[in-house]
């Protein structure tokens, strides 16, 4: 069981460390990987738990695919749109929202 | 007949239609009007036959294949998912006409197949019957609703696209990981057996709490609003009032359902925050809308203040309040459209939508000020129109739960929105310095405008029809009623 669990930490871990960098850094493709670890580390955590008593539950694992599929239509739509964004203003960062 | 309207799965087609209608128009775009026009006609019909279903037989589930809820997926409908299709529907239609008028054709190619995805992403989102399965509607809905902002042309726009992006997915995972914690707690993503199942214990609270804020990042509720005004006052007029209309209510949607199928009920702590911030955000998005100078960033900043009305009901917690706030959400839903719909016809005609230089637009687009000064009565709160009814049932409410101070932050954010209504009518009856060059605005555009703030009017004078609608099904809970 705290086999399990220590993934299940990991999975929180990871999530926590993108919410950490998706915040932080101002590199447009910095904030598109980090949706991506925090989108990883919640399908860790939903295998993980998974494993609920001696049989394997497969739902979470249903779930896990289909987020998957998700993450990357969303990835392909950020990527498009940062090289969209670079293209119009010669930077992949998001100008500071003047505080009005 | 009936026999027909009862043999028809209608939340299949609800759902069904709008998306088979967006693949066709993407891979036949020549025919893209027609096809959009003829989708939005026939999702439109199916809601109606719904409702009629709904009326008849009461609250409906369907299992979608026959699989049943743990691993199958379950559409449920009630008056609460009823009344949001149905808004749907009519902000719907009335886009479909505008915006067959707003884009020329390389544009609209990308529009109808983006719209119907986005309509067929809010239809399933108000039928799921399930949180996994409202995560993945939210994520088809905030990568629509992405992309349509992205087909305004310019810098501006693109990273307002980008922002939107990061947010929308950072308020998704947040639910996911919500879900899986409940799952892990519950082992179920049924609501209704969620509801059964879950106790308060610190899990369950993490994992509420952890969805709650990822919601309130996509609603914009004050101080997560920072994304808001700028994505919807830089996108294309009809995908502007798509937005702030349709898109920031359906998490608004979900969160109303978890708080009244889900939650705990000893949350009064976290009702009295989130009536907080409403207040909060209802205050300053009016204060941001007087000092803008252009009047769609103005429109926007005016939905992050209506945004707040919803939230005064969780503090209120009573039947009335619940129905105030469904119905501030209706009126406010079309007449935002309709207001929004209006400025993109002001901008259209000048080229420009800078509030100084309106300069004697209401002699010549008639129409179009008649459109935004309606809208206005519904937003400020006059009677008869709808948001004068949705105030008032919150009004009562406060007053019954012995709140009144709320009753005092609703009147001055009604006091607050008439102030800039009245500067933007009032600069539309002055001449400006500089004269600008005015293109013809068409026919279409502003009578479809001027539909929606007449409905917004109407219902006022048509109050009992939707308020009886919300109770099939008793989604607010038993007894009460007014």
């Amino acid at each position: 069981m705290t086999f399990f669990l220590f993934f299940a930490l990991v999975g929180i871990g990871l999530f926590t460390l993108g919410l950490y960098a998706v915040i932080v850094h101002p590199h447009l493709l910095r904030k598109i990987l980090a949706v991506n670890v925090m989108g990883s580390g919640v399908f860790l955590l939903l295998v993980a738990l998974a494993k609920r008593s001696d049989s394997v539950d497969p739902v979470p694992h249903a779930m896990v695919i289909t987020g998957i599929v998700v993450a990357i239509s969303a990835t392909a739509l950020a990527v498009i749109l940062m090289l969209r964004v670079k293209g119009e203003t010669g930077r992949v960062k998001l100008p500071e929202t003047p505080q009005e | 007949m009936s026999v027909l309207i009862f043999s028809i799965h209608w939340q299949v087609m609800v759902v069904l239609l709008p998306l088979a209608g967006a693949i066709a128009c993407f891979l036949w775009p020549r025919r893209g009007v027609m096809l959009a026009l003829v989708c939005a006609l026939g999702t439109t019909l199916s809601v109606a036959g719904l409702s009629w279903l709904v009326v008849v037989e009461g609250a409906q589930r369907y299992t979608v294949g026959g699989w049943g809820a743990p691993l199958g997926i379950d559409l449920y409908v009630d008056g609460l998912s009823l009344l949001m299709l149905i808004v749907t529907s009519v902000v719907g239609v009335a886009i479909s006409v505008y915006a067959n008028g707003y884009f020329e054709r390389s544009r609209a190619r990308a529009f109808w197949p983006l719209w119907l995805f986005l309509w067929g992403a809010l239809n399933a989102l108000f039928l799921s019957a399930d949180i996994f399965n409202l995560y993945i509607t939210l994520e088809l809905l905030g990568l629509a609703a992405v992309t349509l902002v992205a087909l305004a042309k310019g810098a501006q726009p693109l990273s307002s696209a980008m922002r939107y992006l990061l947010v929308t997915l950072l308020g998704s995972l947040l639910f996911l990981l919500g879900v899986a914690l409940l799952y892990h707690s519950s082992g179920s993503v049924d609501i209704a057996i969620l509801a059964e199942r879950l106790s308060a214990s610190p899990v369950v609270w993490i994992a509420l709490g952890l969805m709650v804020v990822g919601l309130l990042l996509k609603t914009a509720l004050f101080p997560l609003h920072f994304w808001l005004p700028q994505a919807h006052a830089s996108a294309p007029a009809p995908v502007s009032a798509l937005l702030s209309a349709l898109v920031v209510k359906a998490s608004f949607y979900i969160l109303i359902r978890l708080w009244l199928e889900i939650f705990p009920p000893n949350n009064f702590v976290l009702g009295q925050l989130l009536g907080l911030l409403g207040a909060a955000a209802l205050l300053w998005g009016n204060l941001q809308a007087l000092r803008q100078t252009r009047l769609k960033m103005l429109i926007a900043y005016s939905t992050v203040a209506q945004l707040g009305y919803l939230f005064l009901a969780f503090p209120l917690a009573n039947i009335i309040g619940w129905t105030g706030a469904l119905y501030m959400l209706l009126s406010h839903a079309i007449a935002k459209a309709a207001m929004f719909m209006a400025a993109g016809n002001i901008l259209r005609f000048g080229g420009h939508d800078s509030i100084a230089d309106l300069d004697r637009i209401v002699q010549r687009l008639p129409l179009t000020v008649t459109t935004f000064a309606l809208a206005g009565v519904s937003i400020m709160g006059l009677p008869p129109s709808g948001g004068f009814v949705a105030k008032w049932l919150l009004l009562e409410a406060a007053i019954r739960s012995a709140q009144w101070w709320w009753g005092v932050v609703l009147v001055l954010g009604g006091l607050l929105s008439a102030v800039w209504i009245f500067k933007v009518v009032g600069y539309a009856f002055t001449p400006s310095p500089v004269p600008h060059e005015v293109r013809a605005v068409p026919a279409s555009m502003e009578w479809s405008a001027l539909a929606l703030a007449l409905t917004a009017i109407a219902l006022g004078l048509f109050s009992s029809w939707p308020l009886a609608l919300m109770m099939v099904g008793l989604p607010f809970g038993e007894g009460g009623g007014s």
